[in-house]
């Protein structure tokens, strides 16, 4: 079977320096990375700021050589055969300002269609096709510059469309983007990947609500290493033997997190002031452990306002991977950044 | 009926590829800087007034010193040839820094074209913006000043013009890929540069003047070789104040200009691989 990206054991080690005088220092931006791609996928990286993804997608799109590994893209090996992939695929990344703001939106994907061989009246034809379907019709003749952020990236996602690629290459689509434009772009993600069977398209993300709506498989990535791969389905599926519960509760009275962790089978407490209270979330190894948190918030007078079991999403998986949320991943990344 | 155009299915037209995407990207990537022609009117006090002013300056010093009237055509015609060399230095060599900082680097470099056709694009684009741009340089230059030109040749004027250019532009082409290398440090190198091309390239007087190892040291920016020969072919007093003889120069512009168009070739290889060798080029980041 051929696989529309494979990768086996890719590694990526940077050799960074703040200046001359400095000796370089190695940064693994990638390690042991083995994926198989479907063609006809619609495949997720999922991992918090730093993790590896863009890197990934450099090596991919032939931007990047891998230091250790090998990687194929439609077949083709991307570092001997990257002039074989390059008409194959295209890339658009979250928040890009490529294209030249003096020149109209039309103008930019003309320009961007003409690099992949495309005939000038069937861009021309695509492109206002295109623009109609995304709702941009009225903007065809406006400049680049003169876009608001959710337009500029439809146009982006337009130009990764236009070239009709066999592997689509989306790193961060949705960055910065309001919810609505947000969630236009993703149902055109999904009606682009239903428009051809043979279409794969692999997406770096690290919205957990974007990765479960989008992608047949979710691979998880930290510090870069891929920690699981699956369905998302299947990745929840293997938490179902922890129970999840949302508690709103009154003001905790000096109640804590980890005085909570040490209640026996209680393997996570998380505990997040808000306007009435504060609301739990607990991670616990068995429902019988309840009784005991219970009786802890009883002992520190802490009133129950609501409770509900939740099923686990994502970043419960993220979690249960990595042993901290993706939030506080990031957080801890940009203190030591 | 023709069927209705779905624009999310698969395209059936077939892509181009060979030296007709070669072409085709050649011309995409002018395009940008012939429509910001139209679209940013500034130029024409930026780039056509004030390069005017310090011409006219120069045309008052020599009427006032009563040079021979031929060199106030020089100077005409060496304010509008330094437009290109302004563009060459300031746009062309610093064009692959900004398309990197900007993003279109790495979205060049994976597209299926080559990145000599981004480059010539660049290249064809930014010389015929500013052949308007000198042109209208001359033009006013000849009108207000009332200059005489003595032309034989057309021909001959035409092809050592164009000459100029691919050895001009070739250089910038290359320059493109050194300064993405040295990144911002090649401000300083532009400064550096600029001021010392200006006196020894002899755009407001004939270079004969300089010293002669001076002169053959400045011929290697192909603008002091260029202007020069031209100057012989547009004055009658120019052969009698010309460097070489018109030949000699022609031969040496071929020269320069299949070097410079080489190296640029060889450079933006060698840029391209260190950028994914090193993945430091592509990225403003690193």
């Amino acid at each position: 079977m051929t696989f529309a990206v494979e990768t086996e054991h890719l590694g990526r080690i940077y050799r960074i320096r703040n200046n001359r005088k400095e000796r370089a220092r190695e940064l693994v931006a990638l390690q042991d990375v083995t994926l198989q791609i479907r063609e006809g996928e619609l495949f997720g990286l999922l991992g918090p700021n730093g993790a590896g993804k863009t890197t990934l997608i450099k090596i991919l799109t032939t931007l990047l050589a891998p230091s250790s590994g090998w990687a194929r893209v439609a077949g083709y090996d991307v570092v001997t055969e990257a002039h074989r992939i390059r008409p194959l695929i295209n890339m658009v990344s979250g928040g890009e300002s490529s294209g030249y703001g003096l020149l109209t939106v039309r103008e930019n994907l003309w320009m961007f269609a003409q690099f992949y061989g495309i005939p000038s009246q069937e861009a021309n034809r695509r492109i206002r096709a295109l623009l109609e379907r995304v709702g941009m019709a009225d903007r065809m003749d406006t400049k680049s510059s003169d876009l608001s952020s959710g337009l500029r990236q439809k146009m982006n996602i337009v130009r990764g469309f236009l070239t009709d690629p066999r592997v689509l290459f989306l790193d961060e689509p949705t960055l910065g983007l309001d919810v609505g434009a947000a969630r236009e772009v993703r149902s055109l993600i999904r009606e682009w990947m239903a428009s051809d069977r043979h279409r794969t398209l692999l997406l770096t993300t690290h919205y957990m609500v974007e990765a479960e709506e989008l992608c047949d498989r979710v691979a998880i990535i930290n510090k870069g290493r891929v920690l699981a791969c699956d369905t998302p389905a299947a990745l929840k599926r293997a938490l179902q033997n922890e129970a999840r519960f949302e508690m709103e509760v009154s003001a905790p009275n000096g109640l804590t997190a980890s005085a909570l962790e040490a209640l026996p089978e209680v393997q996570k407490a998380a505990l997040r002031p808000t306007d009435y209270g504060a609301l739990l979330h607990l991670t616990l190894h068995s429902e019988a452990a309840l009784a005991g948190v219970i009786n802890l918030l009883t002992e520190k007078r802490v009133k129950i306002l609501r409770l509900s079991k939740r099923e686990p999403t994502l970043e419960d998986v993220f979690v249960a991977l990595v042993g901290r949320s993706m939030e506080e991943v990031e957080q801890e990344g940009e203190n030591h950044g | 009926m023709a069927e209705p155009y779905h624009p999310l299915a698969p395209s059936s037209v077939p892509k181009r590829s060979g030296w007709r995407l070669f072409l085709q990207s050649v011309f995409a990537r002018a395009y940008p800087r012939l429509i910001g022609q139209q679209r940013e009117k500034s130029w024409v006090f930026f780039d056509v007034f004030l390069p005017l002013l310090s011409v006219s300056a120069y045309v008052l010093v020599y009427r006032a010193m009563h040079a021979p009237e031929d060199y106030i055509g020089f100077v005409i015609v060496g304010g509008a040839m330094l437009a290109f060399w302004m563009n060459v230095l300031w746009s062309m060599s610093m064009q692959l820094y900004w398309e990197k900082e900007q993003g279109n680097l790495a979205l060049y470099i994976i597209a299926p074209n080559s990145m000599m056709s981004i480059l010539l694009g660049m290249a064809i684009g930014g010389l015929l913006a500013t052949t308007l741009r000198a042109l209208a340089i001359l033009v006013l230059g000849v009108l207000i000043f009332k200059v005489h030109f003595v032309v034989l040749n057309i021909g001959q004027l035409f092809g050592v013009f164009l000459l100029t250019m691919v050895a001009l532009y070739g250089m910038g082409m290359m320059f493109a890929s050194v300064f993405l290398l040295l990144g911002r440090e090649a401000w300083a190198a532009l400064d550096v540069i600029q001021e010392p091309v200006y006196l020894v390239s002899g755009f407001f007087f004939p270079v004969r003047v300089l010293p002669f190892w001076v002169a053959a040291a400045a011929s290697v920016i192909p603008l002091t070789l260029g202007l020069d020969a031209m100057r012989q072919l547009t004055f009658e007093t120019g052969p009698s104040l010309g460097f070489l003889s018109v030949s000699v120069e022609i031969s040496i512009l071929a020269f320069l200009a299949a070097l410079f168009l080489l190296l640029a070739k060889v450079f933006m290889g060698y840029v391209e691989r260190l950028a994914i060798r090193e993945g430091r080029l592509t990225e403003a980041r690193r």
